[in-house]
């Protein structure tokens, strides 16, 4: 076997201010390319688990919403597994991508998903990670995408014994990362891009 | 090596900041207000990065990957230089990745997007949306023809014109990899002037975003190839246990 050279990744550059054009046309009316968003469904009928709304915003340090923006997740299923094939079966709900994405509302600043409430994630070492949602934001004047995690606030033990929240015990930032209960399966996670408040955003 | 494989492989390497941009870059104004002013808090990777989404190859459409087609569903084509944009996806490994969904989007021939959000007075192109996809195949290559897109003015304080340019948004094999870009054409006197180029401090990482002319692969009396390969973070090949730091 030759031995493989090792390459070096390619830079990131921002991903503008027209982003909607190639990652979410039908959110400003293009419908090239077959009309449907992709990551717009995260959920069908047949999707196991609690169905839930996750909404908010994204602030900049003038704590205004970005409205050019677009938000991505991915999450494990209600089981606590993770869509890893699209062929193979590896024991995830089929029915349940576990990827969604959302632009932010023109006005608003919003950004919205229904999908479901995941399951705690068992590691490899046999730990188990609380109830999470990886998040990815992107927008014009970021110029490397922003990697953050969202955490239920109404799952006190099990955020108690998660490996990266204790990791993080004593900084008071932790509260950024968890999303609010605002209504019965509805909840709120805001994301602040400076400021007091600021978010973690973590190296992944 | 099936995607499967690759998706059940380990943790990433480190990324090496050097290569990327700073999220403060003060030339390039929008940065001021939208960069987190913390450092990243570095985290091992766990399931949930090292897995990554995965699409149905039957979500692509007959003309997705033919910008100068699909915007008229093969009835009419865009105005301007024809070409073909082209290359291989790898990790940094030097391995190629099959089935990565690459996004793009482009302005039209003039510099103009066809966005509400796009105020520079160029013509729009009737016959030109700016947007497609395609897949990388089972040797990690990847294809679409396009219009060469014209260089525009952007508002960001001075007289700043962007060079010729394609928006790239890359899935690799999990979500740690994810990667939106930007693809520019070799020989462009803006590259140097530009504030955005130039958030990439290393001469040598911003190299890579530049296509090169490849007349191998350029059709004549009919499109010019450019030639962009694709690099994105490699991963440890076995598993090993996912230890926080500290622990
Ligand atoms: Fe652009």
């Amino acid at each position: 076997m030759h031995k493989l050279q090792r390459l070096k990744e390619i830079p990131s550059q921002t991903a503008g201010p027209f982003l909607h054009i190639g990652c979410i046309p039908s959110q400003i009316g293009l419908n090239t390319l077959g009309g449907i968003d992709l990551g717009s469904v995260l959920l069908s009928k047949k999707t196991k688990g609690k169905r839930i709304t996750l909404t908010g915003k994204v602030f900049d340090g003038k704590n205004i919403p970005i409205r050019d923006g677009m938000v991505e997740i991915w999450q494990a299923d209600a089981n606590g597994l993770y869509r890893t094939s699209e062929t193979k079966l590896d024991g995830s709900d089929l029915n349940f991508s576990g990827w969604g994405r959302s632009h932010c509302d023109f006005e608003s600043g919003s950004w919205t998903f229904k999908t479901i409430k995941p399951g705690p994630v068992m590691m490899k070492n046999g730990k188990w990670m609380a109830p999470h949602i990886s998040f990815w934001f992107v927008a014009r004047g970021i110029n490397l995408g922003l990697n953050t995690r969202m955490y239920f606030s109404d799952e006190h033990s099990l955020n108690e014994k998660d490996p990266l929240l204790q990791e993080l015990k004593g900084t008071k930032r932790i509260r950024t990362l968890m999303a609010r209960k605002i209504a019965e399966n509805s909840y709120e996670f805001n994301i602040y891009l400076q400021g007091k408040n600021e978010t973690i955003f973590f190296e992944i | 090596m099936d995607k499967s494989d690759l998706r059940c492989q380990g943790p990433l390497y480190p990324r090496d900041k050097t290569l990327h941009p700073k999220a403060l870059t003060p030339d390039y104004k929008s940065s001021l207000l939208r960069s987190p002013k913390m450092t990243l808090i570095p985290m091992s990777n766990t399931l949930s990065e090292i897995t990554g989404p995965v699409f149905d190859p039957n979500i692509l459409g007959e003309f997705d990957s033919d910008l100068t087609k699909n915007y008229c569903s093969g009835k009419q084509i865009g105005i301007g230089e024809q070409i073909i944009v082209h290359g291989k996806v790898f990790d940094e490994n030097s391995r190629t990745i099959p089935n990565v969904l690459i996004e793009v989007w482009q302005a039209n021939a003039s510099g103009r997007y066809r966005h509400f959000s796009d105020s520079y007075k160029a013509p729009l192109d009737p016959y030109f949306g700016g947007c497609g996809r395609c897949v990388t195949d089972q040797n990690g290559c990847y294809s679409f023809r396009t219009i060469r897109p014209g260089a525009y003015p952007w508002p960001n304080g001075g007289n700043n014109w962007r060079p010729s340019h394609i928006h790239f948004s890359i899935f690799g094999t999990s979500f740690a990899q994810r990667l939106i870009t930007q693809m520019y054409f070799e020989g462009d006197p803006l590259i140097k002037l530009c504030p955005i180029a130039n958030t990439i401090e290393d001469p040598a990482s911003l190299k890579t975003l530049v296509a090169q002319l490849d007349m191998k692969k350029t059709i004549h009396m009919d499109a010019r190839a450019y030639q962009f390969n694709i690099i994105l973070r490699g991963r440890f090949s076995t598993i090993f246990e996912n230890k926080m730091d500290g622990n």
